[in-house]
């Protein structure tokens, strides 16, 4: 009979190797579900993780790569933070939006004057956007004792009725024929997120997403901030005896969070997206606390974990269109990812044992 | 005596890198009470957990009544007649007495008949309590009834009772020492564990003594002195801390008329404290738990913030401040839990070091931590308390419960503080290291530290403090020298026999 016995310290070893086990066991996972639907497994698998990096047409998916990867990487940055202080802000999708929302919306406002100013008002106004709206759940959390899992989930959908609204009304292109959606910024040189080096995929948010990676190492491991934060998930009651005013924390970890994701929100509509639209929003706040965990919460093991994800995401395109695989597959697929990470997340903590059932 | 009940012939069980035990073996009579000695680590709980099902020997048998006995889990240990009273209680405080009663039991009987049962038990051996009583409500004493009442109503051969008397008055622990020997006398052993040696030399009717895991002796408490068999404990010759009563100094700190609302729906609101504490004293604040220790530590900590002129320190008014500010002042604290309160479990001791010492100790500069010098930090105090451990980079959690209060009382120790105030200093930790943090309580004490002890250890509190009070409900008694008063005098200031009626408003 198998027996969990924890262990006396959490163990290193597995705490780097769970992430690894756990995308091996996906891979056997999804490829029996893929077999179930009537494709090679190892075709299947081989789409997703290895034709977007190395097939002939690697050049036209590496660039994506960074592009979906990027706003990952960097939602799940600041949702780590909140996570690690057991703060948990479920409504990065719709800071996300609130951050496109409001980055072009500045630009727009500035059409069609060009200037050198646009484009870093229209960054600030998209970080403050997202701040906003992550800070609604975090006052409302201090001041009444509000769950910010229910209040910062239901807010996503109110940004979108909220982006529907922009795309249908105040935001809407004048020049567009009556179809939903703005102008697209990438036809307005000031306001676009526009590639840094051409054909790489490198725009200004994949530089974002590396400075916020490197900004949250510091903070976790070097500064008091960060200390306080992880003192305040593991032990809470210590945290107010070493000094750390709960409140405050919330409102620190769900503002940066916010920050970051509608920094995301307004790369994306400033760049790849290049418009506000109904469906603007693809999922990335969901999918970015996927990353978090999945990187365990580490700013290098996001960054990995962003990197992988978008994998996932651009080689489970590619086998929806090649191979025909239906996208709820694929989404099966990236659930599945999570569901063995937690599973296996168990061995840190805790060895599996071999117990005779002795006969009495 | 009549004949043997239990018989434990060489239980040996290992853990990974150490033996708990090592071919323990005693016997148990019926009717008889029997004292489990050692210090903290001496494998005590393991021999127990053993006879009680929760761990399996690793070789060695026992007999119960002649048939051999190996329990395999908790339910067959008393289904057989073995039951035990936990030293920290499973109690629900949302749910009344019989409600709690129930949920132990494998076929409770309606709740009707369960409470006649358990008036019935209770006035039998003299614990009045009522089953319709929320749990939260009761006193630790009453807490304690309502665990051994669950035990009784099964009917037990052996009663286990680990470290019954920590959280009792004096009067309580008579009213308790009386139903055990009522329990004796119906035939029923008890294996009594306890760090109190004139306790168990009031009591019990053997002693096996353990030392790392392995029997080191038996004998026959009522005629051995205490000071020999806690030579037996540890292995050598105690050292006990001395007091040198030196002048007392100016006031540091001043308590006036602090009150503070308890955090907690359980709690204990602090209600109108005052006192004094001066340089070079050490003040023992005795009391039944649960009547506003922890509290008082929170308001002092500055976890709770009261009025600003309630708490002055060196003159000045300090209520209003958080725990920084506060130890930057000088005021130092070190909470009774350990794990998760004074230190974070999973965090390493370097970590663990930085908690409090950040602002004393300059570990940070600008926000900033200098690891290496918390590093350099938490070494200091392993080398000086003699933490064992294999380094500052190990969690807490792995450390033993009094090398961890070495630890934390030491970390607080080595920051120099004006003044210092620790709840339960040395709450399960081997009589050795106890010691060693007590006298460090002292020799801070003479260097001018206003000291301020909160124990529920009478004890420990009359060996060290120079001033006695006590808590109760949230009041502090009248604050008196502790030399010359009287076990009684103590007792009354406590509470009195605190929750001996039942309609106690």
């Amino acid at each position: 009979m198998l027996r969990l016995e924890k262990r006396p310290q959490p163990s290193q070893l597995w705490t780097y190797l769970t992430p690894l086990v756990a995308v091996i066991a996906t891979m056997i996972a999804g490829g029996a579900l893929f077999a179930f639907l009537g494709e090679d497994p190892l075709v299947a698998i081989r789409t997703i993780f290895w034709d977007p990096l190395f097939s002939e047409f690697a050049f036209y998916y590496r660039p994506q790569l960074l592009v979906k990867g990027a706003p990952l990487v960097l939602i799940a940055i600041g949702l780590s933070l909140g996570f690690r202080a057991g703060i948990w802000n479920i409504g990065a999708e719709g800071q996300y939006i609130v951050g496109a929302l409001c980055g072009a919306g500045v630009g727009l406002a500035f059409y069609p004057i060009e200037g050198w100013y646009i484009f870093p008002l229209m960054v600030l106004a998209g970080a403050v956007g997202g701040m906003v709206w992550a800070m609604i759940p975090a006052v409302l959390k201090v001041r009444f004792g509000t769950n910010e899992i229910l209040v910062s989930l239901m807010l996503v959908y109110v940004a979108e009725q909220l982006l529907a609204s922009m795309s249908l009304g105040l935001l809407k292109n004048p020049q567009g024929f009556g179809f939903p959606g703005s102008r697209n910024l990438q036809q307005y040189a000031s306001a676009h997120n526009a590639e840094l080096i051409a054909g790489t995929g490198m725009h200004w948010g994949v530089v974002a997403a590396f400075i916020a990676v490197i900004f949250s190492y510091i903070l976790l491991n070097r500064h008091m901030l960060g200390f306080h934060i992880r003192l305040t998930g593991q032990a809470p009651r210590a945290a107010r005896f070493a000094g750390v005013v709960p409140a405050r924390l919330i409102l620190i970890c769900l503002g940066a969070s916010g920050a970051l994701a509608g920094l995301a929100g307004l790369f994306e509509v400033a760049g790849p997206s290049g418009q506000v639209s109904i469906n603007f929003n693809t999922g990335y706040g969901f999918t970015a606390i996927i990353v978090a965990f999945l990187g365990r919460l580490h700013p290098v093991g996001i960054l990995l974990a962003g990197g992988l994800m978008a994998l996932t995401y651009i080689g489970g395109e590619i086998a929806q269109s090649n191979l025909g695989l239906p996208s709820a597959a694929i989404q099966l697929f990236q659930g599945m990812l999570l569901f063995f990470l937690l599973a296996v997340d168990v061995l840190t903590n805790y060895r599996i044992r071999l117990k005779q059932r002795e006969v009495a | 005596m009549t004949g043997v009940l239990l018989s434990i012939n060489g239980l040996t069980k290992a853990y990974p890198g150490v033996v708990a035990n090592s071919d323990v073996s005693f016997q148990i009579g019926e009717g008889e009470v029997h004292a489990l000695l050692g210090e903290n680590g001496a494998g005590k709980s393991t021999l127990v957990k053993m006879i009680y099902g929760l761990v399996k020997p690793d070789s060695g048998t026992m007999t119960l009544r002649g048939a051999p006995y190996s329990p395999a889990e908790p339910r067959a240990a008393r289904a057989s007649g073995v039951a035990m009273v936990f030293q920290h209680f499973s109690l629900f405080d949302a749910l009344n007495v019989a409600e709690n009663i129930t949920l132990g039991m494998e076929n409770p009987p309606p709740m009707r008949d369960l409470a006649t049962k358990i008036r019935e038990v209770s006035e039998t051996y003299g614990l009045p309590l009522d089953p319709f009583r929320t749990v939260g409500d009761l006193s630790a004493g009453e807490r304690q009834r309502v665990e051994i009442i669950r035990c009784l109503l099964q009917d037990p051969k052996l009663l286990i009772m680990d470290e019954p008397t920590s959280v009792l008055t004096p009067q309580e622990v008579q009213i308790l020492f009386t139903t055990l020997r009522k329990l004796t006398a119906e035939g029923v052993a008890i294996l009594y564990i306890s760090h109190k040696l004139e306790e168990i030399r009031a009591l019990c009717d053997n002693a096996t003594i353990l030392r790392l895991g392995k029997n080191v002796g038996t004998c026959v408490p009522s005629k051995t002195t205490a000071s020999e068999m806690a030579e037996l404990m540890v292995g050598a010759a105690l050292h006990i801390p001395e007091r040198n009563g030196g002048e007392l100094g100016p006031v540091l700190l001043d308590l006036d008329n602090l009150s503070v609302t308890s955090p907690s729906a359980f709690g204990t609101s602090l209600k109108n404290i005052t006192l004094q504490v001066r340089s070079g004293e050490v003040l023992g604040l005795g009391g039944v738990a649960g009547n506003g220790q922890d509290e008082l530590l929170g308001a002092l900590s500055g976890e709770l913030i009261s009025t600003p002129g309630a708490i002055t320190l060196e003159g000045q008014p300090i209520g209003a401040l958080g725990p920084v500010a506060r130890r930057r002042l000088g005021l130092l604290t070190a909470p009774e839990e350990r794990l998760g309160h004074a230190a974070a479990p999973d965090m390493s001791l370097t970590e663990n070091a930085m908690l409090t010492g950040s602002v004393r100790e300059g570990l940070e500069a600008n926000g900033f931590l200098k690891w290496g010098k918390a590093r350099a930090f938490a070494e200091a105090i392993i080398e000086r308390f003699d933490v064992r451990t294999p380094g500052p980079g190990n969690a807490a959690r792995a450390l033993s419960g009094g090398n961890l209060q070495k630890f934390v009382i030491g970390r607080e120790v080595m920051q120099r503080p004006t003044v210092l105030v620790v709840n339960q200093p040395t709450w399960g930790v081997d009589a050795a290291a106890a010691a060693a943090i007590r006298q460090a309580l002292l020799d801070l004490a003479a260097g001018g530290t206003a000291v301020i002890v909160i124990s529920q250890d009478l004890d420990e509190l009359m060996e060290i403090s120079d001033h006695f009070g006590a808590l109760n409900e949230g009041r502090l008694s009248e604050i008196l020298p502790a030399r010359g008063l009287s076990v009684e005098q103590i007792g009354l200031m406590m509470g009195g026999a605190h929750g001996m009626e039942v309609a106690h408003v």
